[in-house]
């Protein structure tokens, strides 16, 4: 047994797992959010998304143990002070989901796509991956949310939902 | 998953003595390929030594313009990094190119040199596959192979490197840097990984007991009018197909410097010296091109279901130079 200590939507944790426990297991698991799901638990489909200060990841290809001291958001904590997360309240506006099972981690992954677009990442489909101030197109999210797949194929109400919180005011 | 043992290194000096002394152990960086592969039961490491406490986290620049990238840089954080968008974009656009944003912000730098291939045959128990049970045989020579390699194979594998970045690395001759109890190593890119020949299983000329600690890329002019193209099945999140990596200086319509190697072709990123050699000092126009491909190709060999590798490889290296030509850097 690995003691693991870390921050879960704000709250200390610490609990004593196997080394081989993943991320993904720890949570849903041993703390009981089971908002992050469980897809294809090879890093494939992007359902486990969570994110570590900030950084989305898959949950699933990481080792709980690798996490000690860092600070974890899914799902459960994104809204702020009883409100929705303005993602949460675009993917409902725009029907960005049906099944709703791929969703949590829809939602992670745009929370930290957002945050590095906002820092000036570029993608692949970056014309010129030196440029700044590129502007997050809708071929621009696609690329960036590739990571996250939808098998009912919500494609267009996720991108939809995704834009219109990138082009609101915050 | 099989049980293991696990202990995190605070130090290089920890971390080369403890894999020495622990049979079988593994390394662990970012994990993506790791934990899929100890899931699956193909790596069974008694012990992983976790590395990410390491100081090797750095992207500096060099005296003389190169760029040493320590090997626990993430692969977002260096597509990302200036000093690699202005001076080196092929390799922003490789990185970029691969996997998803999720197994960017995860994966390093190290561990994308030492991912091992995608070939379906290794990772399934009950299959026949020489590079998981040497001596087994090959289910890929008349299975599913439309992802295989053309170039450099033998009869006992042919399968691919799955990395898009070490495609760029082979194009610009980085030196990673290897240490372990008996001391630091500097291994040319064209040196690291292996073809397969008849031990498919040795996949690098790196120790069992040497930690990748560095990549370093040598200042390189013709690196700033560079691209990286990658052809798949479909248009994000796949391996490639076929990939290429492209420099290319043309002074007065005279080709004065290039750097060329393909991806998806091979059990290593494969270096076009022969394009290289034919395009060097050659009018810079799509006939020379299309000699250079046609020679670098020549070698290759198919089988019923990638044989169209071949044709696509020579039309993706011609189409990348052209679009450099033309349109100038992805900087």
């Amino acid at each position: 047994m690995v003691e693991i200590r870390m921050r879960v939507n704000g709250v200390s944790e610490s609990l004593d797992v196997p080394p081989w426990v993943s991320l993904l297991d720890v949570l849903r698991e041993h703390l009981g959010l089971t908002g992050t799901k469980r897809g294809c638990d090879q890093g494939a489909c992007g359902a486990c998304t969570v994110l570590v200060d900030g950084e989305r990841i898959n949950a699933c290809l990481a080792l709980a143990v690798q996490y000690t001291g860092r600070d974890i958001t899914t799902i459960e904590g994104v809204a702020g002070g009883g409100d929705p997360h303005p993602l949460q309240t675009a993917f409902i506006r725009d029907d960005g989901f049906q099944c709703g099972y791929c969703t949590s981690g829809q939602i992670c992954s745009a929370i930290g796509m957002l945050a590095e677009h906002g820092a000036g990442s570029a993608s692949a489909v970056t014309e010129h991956v030196a440029a700044t101030g590129i502007a997050l197109s809708g071929a621009e999210i696609r690329e960036r949310m590739s990571g996250n797949l939808c098998r009912c194929g919500a494609y267009n109400g996720i991108v939809r939902a995704i834009q219109d919180v990138a082009e609101s005011p915050r | 998953m099989r049980p293991f043992a696990y202990v995190s290194a605070p130090d290089v000096a920890t971390a080369v003595r403890a894999i020495g002394t622990e049979p079988g152990a593994k390394f662990i960086g970012g994990g993506t390929n790791l934990v899929d592969l100890m899931r699956e039961g193909v790596e069974r490491p008694g012990t992983v030594i976790d590395i990410t406490a390491l100081p090797l986290t750095g992207v500096e620049e060099l005296p003389g313009g190169g760029v040493r990238i320590g090997a626990l840089v993430r692969n977002a954080h260096l597509a990302a990094h200036r000093l690699i968008r202005n001076r080196y974009p092929l390799l922003s656009q490789a990185i970029l190119t691969g996997a998803s944003a999720q197994l960017r912000n995860m994966a390093t730098a190290g561990g994308n040199l030492l991912q091992r291939t995608r070939c379906p045959y290794f990772y399934d128990g009950a299959a026949a596959c020489n590079k998981r049970e040497p001596g087994s045989g090959c289910d890929a020579m008349d299975g599913f192979n439309r992802n295989h390699g053309v170039l450099g194979v033998s009869d006992s594998c042919i399968a691919t490197h799955p990395s898009d970045m070490c495609v760029a690395l082979a194009a610009l001759d980085a030196i990673v840097e290897v240490e372990s109890v008996r001391g630091v190593r500097r291994v040319p890119m064209a040196e690291f990984h292996r073809l397969p020949g008849d031990t498919p299983h040795l996949e690098t000329t790196l120790a069992a007991d040497e930690l990748v600690t560095a990549v370093e890329l040598p200042a390189l002019p013709v690196a700033a009018t560079s691209r990286y193209r990658k052809v798949r099945d479909r248009a994000s999140y796949a391996f490639a197909l076929v990939s290429v990596a492209a420099a290319l200086e043309v002074d007065d319509g005279t080709v004065t410097a290039v750097r060329l190697a393909l991806g998806g072709v091979a059990a290593k990123p494969w270096r076009a010296y022969e394009a290289e050699r034919i395009l060097l000092g050659a009018p810079a126009t799509e006939e020379s091109f299309r000699r250079a491909a046609a020679a670098e190709l020549a070698p290759a060999t198919g089988r019923p279901q990638n044989a169209f590798k071949i044709e696509l490889a020579r039309r993706t290296l011609v189409e990348t130079l052209r679009q450099l030509l033309t349109e100038g850097s992805a900087a």
